[in-house]
């Protein structure tokens, strides 16, 4: 315990306090031209104390600070009824259901085609080309076509949102799942083989446990591209709602605040997401008595 | 395992199907293209001729799309019989050239390098065949036609575009972000306690919505390129960073040791073992980098930009409902995708020939 | 040669300290073939990297060439084998057996040379453009020895170099090193579990015993310098054997 404390907590809130100091300075260099000319035009003297008081505490900000947008996220996620279209729940909610929709699909998808790949050798010839070359695709580049496309015929809401954010999140699980299904070495194939165990006893006791320990970092970054795909889907649609919406009105308008308090919203939720998924792998490797 | 012949007796009745179809209603190339299928479905079936079947499949498929003008959006069942037979040949041959195994290694090589080019090409003839065939509205799906004559009919557009975006953003963006990445990660490595505390805060970073302050980016350094290049500079610090300072750490005791019994500086310790062996983890960085680096200028291009580049163009063209622009932009962007992704590949190659991936 | 008195060595760990070294006192003359044997975990290897300064003994002192184990490490005194072969995959072998040579900063020409005549020295002539994983596994060690003799030092220092090996592999490397040895005139401390070997090699047999590490015994192996695998046959070859297992049995080296 002594040992995590200096070794991880120690180094770890170091780093976070450099970066808390860095931002505040920045905060005075990159907000006091505003703050200067403001002097100016009112015609106020200033004092070095009273400028870096006033470029920490600006309305529209260049680069807002910790705790404005601290207040910020008091303001719309602590103090206003999550079903208020101003809260940042509401719109958090909204990106979080097409999130995990997405996300769900994606790996359902990205395991079938993997079982394919690794079971027919006609599909790894012609398909795993292709899947290895389309992870060089901008991918992302598609998501505002395919909401308006699927727009185009009736479908919107959190179906479109949720398709791209699959389309992201199956690459990864798909080659994920391939290495990890083709996993088993040779002698523990033979050994089933010796007992002339069918292909799906193989599959069951051999591939698909040996599959488990690359399957969960997979979804560790599924999970996280299937978030910034739902983030991102949200942009065209003309900025209705979820954190991609706060985004982009907060930049139509000048809203500083509101895009920062989006964006540490978003972060907050990556994280969470990632360590659920972290959480489930611990869990089901300790299960299966892998972890150590 | 290869698929069974049922495949290819499939093929059969579909191809009867679609020559008679083809007779009863007029159209002379699907007459002929059924023919074609019905022959070569035959000789499938009888004497397992795939390189009968698969030339059968590609002729008939040639046919198909020279009579698509005149069955034009109102395909009968011949049409669409052909189709299903060639489809079925095709697989049929793909399945059956898959399982091959030859003995010499070119033949392998050229066998890897034709199985996966057939698919991808039957996939487009598909594709032209079901769109015009079926006549889908162009806003929903354009045929592969349609994007590649708006393709050779934009060129300068597109080059306009291209230069905006990936000349200067994506360029700019990534050779600052790769190397301030290297560099921050060898400065961070000589401190352990350094390394300790940013190791965690990177990787948690990396996994961030990151693309979330173009918008930032965009208020910052206003709407040209710039903008767009200090997004592409936060996406690929992160990457670069962690998988350097996790490939600093892939020298084993051993490696250490021997350096030590030699009384070798930093320096050399450095540049003779450590960044050797980090190597394949920078490529890999690398290569996760690049297309990171397009789609972080084309998303930050949402955000407002001049009237160029990609991501301005897709956006626009959305609104306008030229569908084929998009896919013709979306084009260029997977082929330069994989083209700076399939370089960095090589020179990975080169440089990494003696890492296990790698080694013959 | 090396001088060592009252050496002891306690790692802390988090189950409490380990003594690795409890007061050793070993004295290795020059031209002499020293091996260290002794069960796992009696100190024979941590004793080696004491000499190497890749330890740091906490109590005692040792002097290798007269002088402290790092101004001889600075000084280049020794080569060192590892168990693994530990070459470079990204260099071809003759440049990994230059590779001490360029961190001593000797010119081209020179570095060439050397490489030739130390890859001759082990019989690998010809395979100085081959990758190391293209080598079979004792071809690899035997270009770590070239690499650790190519800058000439008169110190070998060698950590169980054939433990990974088979035994035809091995035996054929011991007839090997031991031409080397008698040629060069190198003096030589090794590390091995083989009691076999060791009398092979070896002019003198440092038996040691484990938990402390300590030194139980000391056995002088006169047996001709000239030797083939025959040797290993005759009855003062067993005798000595024998001794060396006895002093392994006293040392406890049987005991769980």
């Amino acid at each position: 315990m002594i040992g995590w404390l200096t070794r991880t907590f120690l180094p770890v809130l170091t780093v976070l306090a450099a970066i808390v100091v860095i931002w505040y300075a920045a905060a005075i260099w990159m907000n006091q031209p505003f703050q200067r000319d403001t002097y100016v035009r009112q015609g106020v003297d200033w004092t070095l104390p009273q400028l870096v008081r006033d470029t920490w505490n600006q309305d529209r900000p260049v680069l807002p600070t910790p705790h404005q947008i601290w207040g910020e996220l008091e303001r719309t996620v602590f103090n206003m009824a999550p079903t208020s279209r101003r809260s940042l729940v509401y719109h958090a909610q909204i990106t979080l259901s097409s999130t995990l929709l997405g996300f769900a699909m994606g790996t359902v998808l990205g395991i079938l085609i993997a079982v394919g790949i690794v079971h027919v050798k006609s599909l790894d010839q012609s398909l795993m080309p292709w899947i290895i070359a389309s992870q060089t695709v901008p991918i992302l580049a598609i998501a505002p076509m395919i909401i308006v496309v699927l727009g185009a015929i009736g479908l919107s809401g959190l179906v479109p949102k949720a398709i791209i954010s699959s389309y992201l999140a199956f690459f990864p699980v798909a080659v994920g799942m391939v290495k990890g299904l083709r996993s088993p070495e040779v002698l523990h194939l033979d050994l089933l083989r010796t007992y002339s165990a069918s292909p799906w006893q193989v599959f069951w006791r051999l591939r698909w446990p040996s599959a488990l320990p690359f399957l969960f970092p997979a979804m560790r970054v599924a999970i996280a591209i299937a978030l910034v795909g739902a983030i991102v889907a949200e942009l065209p649609t003309g900025a209705v709602a979820g954190l991609g919406a706060r985004l982009l009105s907060g930049f139509y308008f000048g809203q500083t605040l509101q895009i920062w308090a989006a964006l540490i919203v978003a972060a907050v939720l990556a994280g969470l997401l990632v360590s659920i998924v972290g959480l489930a792998n611990r869990l089901v490797l300790w299960r299966m008595g892998m972890s150590r | 395992m290869t698929l069974p012949p049922p495949l290819a007796g499939l093929a059969l009745p579909a191809a009867v199907v679609g020559t008679i179809g083809a007779v009863a209603a007029p159209g002379f190339g699907v007459v002929l293209a059924g023919l074609a299928l019905l022959a070569s479905a035959l000789w499938a079936a009888t004497r397992r001729g795939y390189w009968v079947e698969g030339f059968g499949a590609l002729v008939a498929a040639a046919l198909l799309l020279r009579a698509l003008p005149a069955v034009a959006d109102d395909a009968g069942i011949g049409f669409w019989g052909c189709v299903l037979a060639a489809w079925l040949l095709a697989w049929h041959a793909t399945t059956t050239l898959s399982a091959w195994q030859p003995r010499a290694a070119w033949l392998g090589r050229l066998q890897a390098v034709l199985v996966p080019l057939l698919f991808g090409l039957w996939l487009l003839v598909l594709w032209e065949l079901i769109v015009r065939g079926a006549g889908v509205p162009s806003i929903l799906l354009p045929a592969p036609s349609a994007i590649g004559a708006r393709i050779a009919g934009s060129l300068p557009i597109l080059w306009a575009d291209f230069q905006q975006t990936y000349l200067r953003a994506v360029l700019t963006g990534y050779a600052i972000g790769c190397s301030v990445g290297f560099v921050a990660a060898l400065l961070i490595d000589r401190s352990p306690f350094l390394t300790r505390g940013l190791l965690p805060v990177g990787n948690m970073v990396s996994a961030l919505p990151i693309i979330g302050t173009a918008p930032i980016m965009v208020m910052w350094f206003g709407f040209d390129w710039h903008s767009k290049a200090a997004v592409v500079v936060v996406m690929t610090f992160f990457p670069m960073m962690v998988n350097t300072l996790a490939g600093l750490k892939a020298a084993s005791r051993i490696d250490h040791d021997l350096m030590q019994t030699y009384a070798a500086s930093y320096g050399q310790t450095l540049w003779k073992m450590r960044l050797p062996l980090a190597m394949p983890f920078v490529f890999n960085a690398l290569k996760i980098n690049s297309t990171l680096a397009l789609i972080g200028a084309i998303v930050a291009e949402f955000f407002g930009s001049p009237t160029v580049g990609m991501g301005f163009r897709i956006s626009t063209e959305i609104g306008r409902m030229n569908i084929d622009m998009v896919w013709a932009q979306i084009t260029m962007a997977a082929v330069v995708g994989s083209a700076s992704y399939g370089l960095i590949a090589l020179i990975e190659r080169g440089t990494t020939f003696w890492h296990p991936s790698y080694r013959r | 040669m090396i001088d060592a008195r009252g050496l002891s060595l306690v790692f802390q760990t988090a189950d409490g300290p380990v003594h690795a070294l409890a007061d050793v006192d070993l004295a290795i003359e020059r031209h002499a073939f020293v091996s260290l044997i002794g069960p796992s975990g009696c100190g024979k290897t941590t004793l080696l990297r004491v000499i190497a300064d890749l330890e740091q003994p906490t109590a005692g002192s040792i002097t290798v060439e007269g002088v402290t184990p790092e101004a001889a490490r600075l000084a280049r005194a020794y080569g060192y084998v590892f168990q693994a072969p530990a070459l470079y995959p990204w260099r071809t072998v003759a440049k990994n057996v230059a590779l001490p040579l360029e961190i001593m900063g000797l010119p081209r020409a020179e570095r060439m040379e050397r490489v030739k005549r130390n890859l001759a020295l082990v019989n690998l002539e010809g395979f100085e453009r081959k990758y190391p994983w293209q080598l079979s596994g004792g071809m690899q060690q035997r270009a770590s020895i070239a690499r650790a003799l190519t800058f000439d030092p008169d110190l070998l220092l060698m950590d169980e170099p054939f433990g990974a090996l088979d035994e035809i592999v091995r035996d054929h490397l011991n007839l090997q090193l031991h031409g080397l040895w008698h040629r060069t005139k190198k003096t030589v401390v090794f590390v091995t579990h083989s009691i076999l070997e060791a009398v092979f090699l070896s002019t003198k047999i440092v038996v040691m015993s484990p938990r402390p590490g300590r030194i139980h015994d000391v056995i002088a192996c006169d047996l001709p310098r000239e030797r083939t695998l025959e040797l290993r046959e005759t009855p003062e070859f067993l005798a000595i054997a024998q001794r060396v297992r006895d002093g392994l049995k006293a040392g406890h080296a049987y005991v769980d």
